[in-house]
């Protein structure tokens, strides 16, 4: 491997690898290889790393303003999270809004992804449209649904009172204001889990679908017995990704509920609202990265469950 | 008996899927509705979806009594420099990744993918606060930071590349005398674009959604975003909904455009990358 030619080098550095077996070529590439990797790793480092420690540190921690890392106090932070009716109702909260999001978004576009598989003239153009929420900005739409939800005005309202519905203030009343965002976040998300559903209905090879109906099963018979056990992987995908993203919920949170009160709790409180609160209206950064740390662990534990599942169905 | 049963469920259910459609499409309707109807309309009751007169007042007002248009510009600054980053670093590391073997590789990769599967709002606040230190609050620099580097994009390059360029023709260059910068930039580049243009919807995208970073890294208005400004304006003009709603329009305006420019490109590689805002 060594390399003749090289031996009159008077670089050291490349001395050293040409005498230990490393060709030139593959010193070249080496250089190559470090030169390029080694700042984007500095990047992730300084942006992604270091920060994702540091939060673990800061968590046992009590700040004080200008010094993250003030008191030690062991698991104090987490300990007095439990005791505070502030992060256990963020937590009921998120956690309900999670599920509801997760199960009917899921739900609705299995639906819609079951109807779409079939090739039709209308198909590519339904899914452009329930697509559209996916890749709008979450501002705009949060803003153009708070006014749809507006009490006097509001389009929701108006078509409610069709059935003799008497006007709601949505965003007023935790529960109501709950319930709006749920359904909000649901017309977000119902495209992005239906393309996905939709990708793995269309793997499904078509034998196996032939086969079946040459053996005189039913509609019904093929989608309990062929679609839906081979969609399984692809539902537990959707369901956990579906999960861990209403988990971090904070956007519509924002802007439709902080404003209408005025006030600074808002009608819904959500983890990462809670979070956002502690950390940069109250500055008490530990406590907060604790909140942080307990976010993280029910992702953590969602994304673990999601790789010991898929390696079962392996 | 049983045929009928089906076609009648079947008119059912395409019945459904045109309400669900109906449903989806109607947010973006009342938005444009509200945002071209004059201010003595929008109030009217019963709504009406299709305004009786027709006005571009608010998109007017819209920039004159807010910087929209300073804010349009931060964001557009934003969204390109973080989509230049992130094409350049994901590209680079995703070539790296896919075809040199070096001593810690494995670990540089798993380190940087484990990273994507910590959502960003959990580290938010010690970010902030190294932000501090480098003087970068409130700042352009701070504000695009976060956006430099993907793990997804490095992921998604590093698969692509594996499967397009072959290490026969990596070898031929380099018998041709060409560096391994070289190849890079003359060989891999030139076949990776369409890739790499994928990433760069998809980036760009994103950092155009980007709401509760600019919130918190930024106190000026000179340096808000569009999605904060819009934001924190429908806060204060809570009762005008025509200016907010033309705001709207304006920025989803871009997005929808490269939607539905590049609408197959995009629906595939998000449903891979398991990540939206």
């Amino acid at each position: 491997m060594r390399n003749k030619n090289s031996l009159g080098s008077s670089n050291w550095l490349e001395n050293f690898f040409l005498t230990r077996g490393v060709s030139r070529n593959k010193l070249k590439q080496y250089i190559f290889v470090y030169v390029s990797i080694l700042p984007i790793f500095c990047i992730y480092l300084v942006l992604r790393i270091f920060p994702i420690v540091s939060n673990f540190v800061y968590s046992f921690f009590r700040a004080e303003i200008g010094n993250p890392t003030a008191h030690f106090v062991g698991f104090q932070n987490f300990i007095d999270l439990f005791r505070d009716q502030l992060f256990l109702l963020s937590l009921k909260n998120t956690t309900i809004f999670a599920l509801f999001v997760t199960f009917f978004s899921v739900i609705i576009s299995l639906g819609v992804a079951l109807l779409l598989s079939r090739k039709t003239k209308y198909g590519p153009f339904m899914e452009t449209i329930y697509f559209l929420p996916v890749i709008t900005p979450m501002v705009p739409v949060a803003v153009v649904w708070k006014w749809i939800y507006d009490p006097t005005y509001g389009l929701l309202n108006y078509i409610l009172s069709f059935f003799n519905i008497d006007s709601v203030a949505w965003l007023v009343y935790p529960k109501t204001a709950l319930i709006a965002i749920i359904i909000m976040s649901i017309w977000k998300v119902v495209g992005y889990n239906m393309i996905i559903l939709l990708v793995g209905i269309r793997d499904i090879p078509e034998i196996y679908l032939e086969a079946a109906q040459i053996d005189g099963a039913t509609r019904t018979q093929v989608l309990h017995r062929i679609i839906m056990p081979l969609l399984r992987p692809i539902m537990l995908f959707v369901f956990v990704i579906s999960t861990i993203n209403s988990y971090n919920v904070f956007t519509q949170v924002f802007i439709m509920t902080t404003g209408s009160q005025g006030a600074p709790a808002g009608a819904v409180r959500t983890l990462v609202y809670d979070i956002y609160e502690n950390g940069f209206r109250y500055f008490k950064t530990g406590y907060a990265a604790s909140e942080a740390i307990i976010l993280f662990l029910i992702i953590l534990a969602l994304t673990v469950l999601q790789f010991r599942v898929s390696k079962e169905e392996d | 008996m049983n045929k009928d049963k089906m076609t009648v469920g079947r008119i059912i259910s395409v019945a459904l899927l045109f309400l669900g459609a109906l449903i989806m499409i109607l947010p973006f309707l009342w938005m444009l509705s509200t945002s071209l109807k004059p201010t003595s309309q929008i109030l009217n009751w019963p709504p009406k979806l299709i305004p009786e007169t027709f006005t571009l007042q608010h998109y007017f007002t819209v920039f004159q009594t807010v910087p929209f248009g300073r804010f349009y510009i931060n964001s557009i600054c934003m969204a390109t420099l973080s989509t230049l980053a992130i094409l350049l670093t994901s590209v680079l590391a995703g070539y790296v990744f896919a075809k040199f073997n070096f001593p810690g590789k494995n670990f540089l990769f798993m380190a940087i993918l484990a990273t994507a599967m910590v959502p960003f709002e959990t580290y938010m606040i010690p970010l902030y606060l190294s932000m501090v230190k480098f003087h970068w609050v409130n700042t352009f620099m701070g504000l695009v930071a976060p956006y430099l580097v993907m793990s997804y994009g490095i992921f998604f390059m590093r698969q692509n590349i594996k499967a397009t360029i072959p290490n026969e023709l990596m070898d031929a260059a380099r018998i041709d005398g060409l560096g391994e910068f070289g190849i890079f930039y003359k060989v891999v580049l030139p076949l990776m674009t369409g890739s790499a243009g994928a990433l760069a919807i998809f980036a760009f995208m994103q950092t155009w959604a980007a709401f509760i970073w600019p919130l918190i890294i930024t106190s000026s208005k000179e340096l808000w975003t569009t999605e904060l400004g819009l934001g924190m304006f429908q806060f204060r003009f809570s009762v005008d909904m025509g200016p907010i709603n033309a705001g709207s329009i304006i920025s989803i305006f871009p997005v929808l455009l490269v939607f539905l420019f590049f609408r197959r490109n995009i629906m595939s590689s998000m449903t891979l990358s398991g990540m939206k805002d």
